[in-house]
């Protein structure tokens, strides 16, 4: 019986043959990190282990993104921390905030993710990584505490999720649409525990961008992982060739799924989700007209160069609503520098939008734009749960790029067809 | 090892921002983590646990955001166990990771009340409320080894000592 891409990986990864959904192996890990938030407790439990050394200092890395720049003594006390231990142990990939950026944007970047590549860490939005044909595994601090410490860990082979979306999607329809769908479909545990492969027409046309916005919300299903099988635009997409260490795992026919679901691409909507889950979600006309106070585009699921050339267009020429508040986080300096160079930071600032340094932002409610009581944000960030921006009594909705660059401009959440 | 408390019944899909939110992530101090465990899920739990408490969920409990600080929240403010239909996968193994027990017994959270009494026999996985006794799905063995021995920090611990003396400890 055939095997499904996520059980290649784990099997290449564990030394046996093939593996099979519950069975716990035992992997080596390509690559890991934490970040100034999830990494002062990996380290003290890695000193508790009485752990002196990373397994290699190459493959470790820790990315300051959440609260930095220092968002107050304290944070500064964690980002010392953080930057300390990479210090002691020469850890190559350790980025000072002004050549920053999100873990795992930066990863990408930096060429340590490849497709056929096990890599865990401690963020919960690593699935993203799965875009590249990776098995990319959120875990905790303790956990890469573990991993620094011996460059693997232990695993629970997860069941796999078939995801088929067939045909194209419509204009103003994103990955991100998508996803909130998927979501709705299935619920915020939906794929607790399990892979999600993503295949499909729709899927194979969509830019290796807007596959990672794809595996980026598998998360919010709860799922172990999120995976899109590589091809050559990932090669493309990552500059290498298909012998620079990719592994172009597919899943074979006869693989077994717990459940497969197929989705018409045409059948999705823009979609925006309501407060306070991700599975709240609903056509754009259902929340249409609702006033909101900030606007947030940028962060781990939609803060790349494609992101805001969409967001450029739409703005390009035009104001802010006078009483909104638009933030641009780029995801990593590197994109930053590129918006600079293409002029999009120009129109960003023209039309009254805040460029936050490369990072999180807003996104988890710490610092760069909190919230005030009762306030509504519509957000590209992944996550709308109860107090995440703000107070409890704030409201957050999530959307895309499109939607997102519309609502900054009327005010209320718009659909993107009312300002081309 | 036996538990006896209150029960603090929750949802389904509480988060760990609901658990611990970011507001308050600049200081991880586990005591200060206790003083806003669960508050934006109910603002009045921290004031009113107390030692060997269980908190009891619906589906999905410890949803979302990776922070192990929501595990460390938890212990901290002195819940004995938790109780679910379902655990967030990471969650899960950070609360395992933390030793603080996550029990799946479907059958005693839809009979647990808010504020009844509870007890919990973590070696048979028993759970007794209002005289009934439910029992909880037992726990992979590995994981149990792994709670058993003192957990990942432990058996980290144990193998580093056992590599310095040129053997290894038998891996999974």
């Amino acid at each position: 019986m055939g095997n499904t891409i996520t059980e290649k990986i784990i099997a290449a990864h564990s030394g046996k043959d093939s593996v099979r959904p519950g069975e716990i192996v035992t992997v080596k890990v390509d690559f890991t990190m934490s970040t100034d938030s999830t990494g002062p407790l990996a380290i003290e439990q890695f000193r508790r282990m009485g752990a002196t050394r990373v397994f290699d200092p190459e493959l470790v890395g820790l990315f300051p993104a959440r609260r930095v720049p220092n968002k107050d003594i304290a944070s500064a006390m964690l980002a010392q921390k953080v930057r300390q231990f990479a210090m002691e142990q020469g850890l190559k990939h350790y980025y000072e905030v002004g050549r920053n950026g999100i873990d795992l944007n930066m990863m990408v970047e930096l060429g340590v993710v490849k497709p056929g590549y096990l890599i865990a860490a401690s963020n919960s939005h690593l699935t993203t990584l799965g875009a590249f044909g990776a098995l990319a595994i959120p875990m905790g601090s303790t956990d890469v505490a573990y991993i620094f410490a011996f460059g693997e860990t232990w695993l629970r082979v997860p069941e796999s999720y078939r995801f088929v979306i067939n045909g194209l999607l419509g204009e103003y329809v994103t990955a991100k649409d998508v996803m909130l769908q998927i979501i709705k479909m299935i619920g915020d545990g939906g794929a607790r525990a399990c892979a999600m492969e993503f295949v499909g027409e729709a899927v194979e046309k969509m830019p290796v961008d807007e596959r990672m916005t794809l595996c980026n919300m598998a998360a919010e299903a709860g799922a172990k992982n999120g995976i899109v099988a590589a091809d050559d635009s990932t090669l493309e997409y990552l500059g290498i060739g298909p012998d620079d260490g990719a592994r172009m795992f597919r899943s074979d026919p006869d693989a077994r799924y717990a459940r497969e679901l197929a989705i018409e691409a045409s059948d999705i909507p823009v979609t925006v989700s309501a407060p306070h889950a991700p599975s709240n979600a609903h056509p754009i006309e259902s929340v249409a007209g609702t006033k909101v106070d900030q606007v947030v585009v940028g962060g781990c699921t939609n803060g790349l160069i494609r992101d805001f050339r969409l967001l450029a267009k739409t703005l390009k020429g035009r104001k802010v609503a006078r009483t909104v508040r638009l933030f641009v986080v780029p995801a990593t300096t590197a994109v930053y520098l590129e918006a600079l160079r293409e002029g999009l930071i120009e129109t960003f600032i023209e039309a009254g939008a805040a460029v936050l340094p490369p990072g999180c932002g807003p996104c988890g409610g710490s610092h760069m734009g909190v919230l005030g009581p009762g306030e509504v944000c519509l957000t590209t960030t992944p996550r709308n749960f109860p107090g995440r921006m703000g107070p409890r009594d704030s409201q957050v909705y999530l959307g895309s790029p499109l939607v997102a660059a519309a609502t900054a401009i009327t005010g209320v959440i718009t659909h993107p067809a009312e300002v081309a | 090892m036996a538990i006896e408390g209150n029960v603090f019944k929750f949802g389904s899909n509480i988060t760990t921002d609901q658990i611990i939110p970011a507001r308050y992530l600049q200081n991880q101090d586990p005591k200060h983590l206790a003083e806003h465990c669960l508050e934006d899920a109910d603002p009045t739990f921290a004031q009113r646990v107390r030692p060997g408490d269980v908190v009891v969920g619906e589906d999905n409990f410890g949803h979302g955001s990776s922070r192990e600080t929501a595990a460390v929240a938890v212990k901290a403010a002195g819940v004995a166990c938790i109780v679910a239909r379902s655990f967030g996968r990471i969650f899960f193994r950070n609360c395992l990771n933390q030793g603080l027990p996550c029990l799946v017994c479907p059958d005693a959270v839809e009979n647990a009340r808010d504020g009844a009494k509870i007890k919990v026999d973590l070696s048979t996985g028993e759970i007794e409320i209002a005289g009934s006794v439910y029992r909880a799905e037992p726990m992979p063995e590995f994981m149990r080894q792994l709670l058993e021995s003192g957990g990942l920090v432990e058996y980290g611990r144990r193998r580093l000592e056992a590599e310095k003396g040129g053997g290894g400890l038998p891996k999974v």
